[in-house]
């Protein structure tokens, strides 16, 4: 089984917190943030290997907190979560580094998968840039 | 529940949107054909009426005017001549009255010289009387014995010691043939009165009357104030019969009259009154004679106003049908354009709406999906839940809902969704392939027979090939879902004309009622109940009009239904607009 550190930011708790039980309950080591700040926080702190965030907050929205999560650390894979798919957030998402954009409400396997893909291209680059 | 919602909100855009008919009523374009016709008739009919009927008067006026100015003059003329005789006449006498004295003229002798001379020198006189104060004839020159006679109790008498001068009306007296009286007065330097008195032969106004040089129809007599005949008419009686004409109003100066004989003849009547003596002289003609001119130009005056009549009512009729028609056709066009644009309206405003519920549904839903999803991960992770499958199969059931829930929303968010258009250049049949690549195996399950009639030489089309796959997707999808097993499917493409190529899905599905048809493309529009959202059709709709092109549809109730697509081979959208 996988088992990676991952930050789930979403402003709703309710959500976060059941779909971080959830990828727990997966292998996976999740911690939540709920609003930019806080991600950016546990991003120092916790040091995750991939983060799911939602695109729309209130305060710091999903794409300024990418921009700032890429600043720091660019390597780290960005997956999007939005509640209206627009083909224009999707290409911003995608342009300021997003491994993709997911259409709420997702299905956990088909975000389980996304990850494991997004984590594998990762380890590749890595690998590659290693080898 | 979700059938529910989705009902109450199609039955919400039914109600805003106002799926209003827009028959034409042909009652409309009746109402407007009479209408027209009517005033067209009128407006041209009208001044033409009018315009014949003024023409009609002032011609036939001036046609009177030029027949009646001779008549006019001719009488002028024969009532100076008249006159003229007269006066020569009365003059005359009264120079014999002054010339002698009453001793002379008292002779015989010199009388009957005086005489001879007046009717050698005048002519018409038949005799000459002179007469004392007391009214008794003392000198006589003529052919009968009236030395003697008493005349102071005849009314000339009177009447010449009263004015001086006297004309007598025509009468026949003793000699029994028509004659008149001048007579004169003459007071003499002692204060004394006699009297001279002369006859005249009316012969003389014959001879006048003849002088007229009159037509044959043409009739013309003198009358007195009686209405008694003073010379001979042609066709209005004798010497001193009553005229049977009517009397006419009285004027010094020649006038015409148009009137009726007692025969009923339309004639024209010229007459003038004299001052004195007291006659009239009158000049009848019948008028169909002169007026045969206007008759003849009144028939082809009429038959013009008729040829007229016809032809206005031809051009009347004839452009009033092509104006309706005209209408009609720009009513039909503008109420399609209405409608399209209508639609697209309609299209707009679903598609924030959808966007809008989509966005708002999405977040509570996500977190039903994590929690109920939750649920059944601790269900599953955990061996020993109590009643494991029960709560299984209610956390199984939220997640079903919540998936159906979500394929609303994800349909309702791709409905709306502004797509960037790509525009690529790309091969037509290739993309029908690759379309029916997805329904190969459905097709082989079900026995469905795929036949490609593709236009080899279909020219390459500059256009979005995502959105040109969801269109054909969601149409042969529909035939897939209108078909049995072993349907028949087929596709033709073909190049439609210099701008445009065509596509046709044709399939011998279970086809379409005429109202289903009538509202195919309006999005939440289903016939699938349960399994469709509506928006399969109204989505391509809404992608072919982005796209610049046309959807049209053709169906039969257990017969089949056919899309024929129209697709610009260079596309309208601004890429990335």
């Amino acid at each position: 089984m996988d088992s990676w550190k991952v930050l789930l930011v979403d402003d709703e708790i309710e959500f976060a917190a059941a779909l971080a039980e959830r990828l727990n309950l997966r292998g996976m080591t999740t911690t939540t943030a709920n609003n930019g700040e806080d991600a950016l926080r546990c991003m120092e702190r916790d040091r995750p290997q991939i983060v799911v965030l939602d695109l729309k907050m209130p305060g710091m929205g999903g794409m300024e907190l990418m921009r700032l999560i890429k600043q720091k650390c660019p390597s780290i894979p960005v997956i999007l979560l939005t509640g209206q798919s627009s083909s224009k957030e999707g290409a911003d998402g995608l342009d300021g580094g997003a491994f993709d954009i997911m259409v709420k409400p997702v299905r956990i396997e088909e975000l389980m998968q996304k990850m494991r893909e997004a984590m594998g291209q990762t380890r590749s680059a890595i690998s590659g840039e290693k080898g | 529940m979700v059938g529910s919602v989705k009902s109450w909100v199609q039955g919400l855009f039914h109600d805003l949107m106002g799926f209003a008919d827009y028959g034409v009523t042909e009652e409309r374009y009746r109402r407007l054909r009479k209408n027209m016709v009517i005033l067209g008739v009128l407006g041209s009919m009208l001044p033409l009426l009018l315009m014949a009927m003024v023409n009609y008067h002032q011609y036939q006026k001036a046609l009177a005017a030029e027949v009646m100015q001779p008549l006019r003059v001719l009488v002028n003329k024969t009532k100076h001549s008249f006159e003229l005789f007269l006066a020569e006449r009365a003059s005359a006498v009264n120079f014999i009255a002054s010339a002698y004295s009453f001793q002379e003229l008292a002779d015989e002798h010199t009388l009957n010289r005086i005489f001879r001379v007046m009717k050698t020198e005048f002519g018409g006189f038949v005799d000459l009387g002179l007469i004392d104060a007391a009214g008794v004839q003392v000198g006589y020159a003529g052919p009968y014995q009236l030395k003697g006679k008493d005349y102071a109790d005849q009314t000339w008498f009177h009447e010449v010691q009263v004015r001086g001068t006297y004309v007598s009306d025509v009468f026949l007296g003793y000699r029994r043939f028509p004659h008149f009286v001048i007579a004169v007065a003459h007071l003499t330097d002692d204060g004394r009165v006699w009297y001279l008195r002369a006859t005249i032969d009316t012969e003389k106004f014959n001879n006048l009357i003849a002088s007229m040089g009159l037509e044959p129809l043409t009739d013309a007599f003198v009358l007195n104030r009686s209405w008694v005949l003073q010379t001979p008419s042609k066709f209005y009686g004798k010497v001193l019969d009553v005229c049977a004409l009517n009397y006419p109003p009285v004027s010094y100066e020649p006038n015409v009259i148009e009137t009726w004989d007692q025969a009923g003849n339309e004639i024209f009547m010229a007459y003038t009154f004299f001052v004195s003596p007291e006659f009239v002289l009158v000049v009848v003609k019948p008028s169909g004679e002169l007026m045969k001119t206007w008759v003849t130009l009144k028939s082809e005056l009429f038959i013009l106003f008729v040829a007229s009549v016809v032809v206005i009512f031809l051009v009347v009729f004839k452009l009033t049908d092509l104006m309706v028609k005209r209408i009609a056709e720009s009513d039909r066009k503008r109420e399609e354009a209405f409608h399209g644009m209508e639609y697209t309206n309609k299209l707009a405003s679903i598609g924030r709406l959808a966007a809008g519920v989509a966005h708002e549904i999405n977040n509570p839903l996500a977190i039903i999906n994590e929690k109920g999803g939750l649920m059944k991960d601790l269900i599953e992770f955990s061996p020993t839940f109590p009643e494991r499958d029960k709560f299984m199969g209610l956390a199984e059931s939220i997640l079903q809902s919540v998936e159906r829930c979500r394929t609303i929303t994800h349909r309702l968010l791709g409905f709306a969704r502004r797509m960037d258009v790509q525009i690529e250049v790309l091969d037509l049949n290739e993309l029908m392939h690759e379309v029916l690549g997805f329904l190969e195996k459905e097709a082989l399950h079900r026995n469905i027979e795929i036949r490609l009639l593709l236009d080899e030489h279909l020219p390459r089309i500059a256009s979005d090939r995502g959105q040109l796959q969801q269109v054909f997707l969601n149409i042969v999808n529909n035939a897939f879902q209108a078909m049995n097993d072993g349907g028949k499917l087929t596709i033709t493409s073909w190049d439609h004309d210099v701008e445009t190529v065509g596509v046709i899905i044709e399939d011998n599905g279970v086809g379409m009622s005429e109202e289903t048809l009538h509202h195919i493309f309006e999005p939440f529009f289903t016939t699938k109940k349960e399994q469709g959202t509506g928006l399969g059709l109204s989505i391509t709709y809404g992608i072919v009009k982005k796209l610049g092109g046309d959807i049209q549809v053709q169906s039969k109730e257990g017969a089949g239904t056919t899309f024929t697509v129209y697709i610009p081979k260079q596309s309208k959208q601004v890429v990335g607009g």
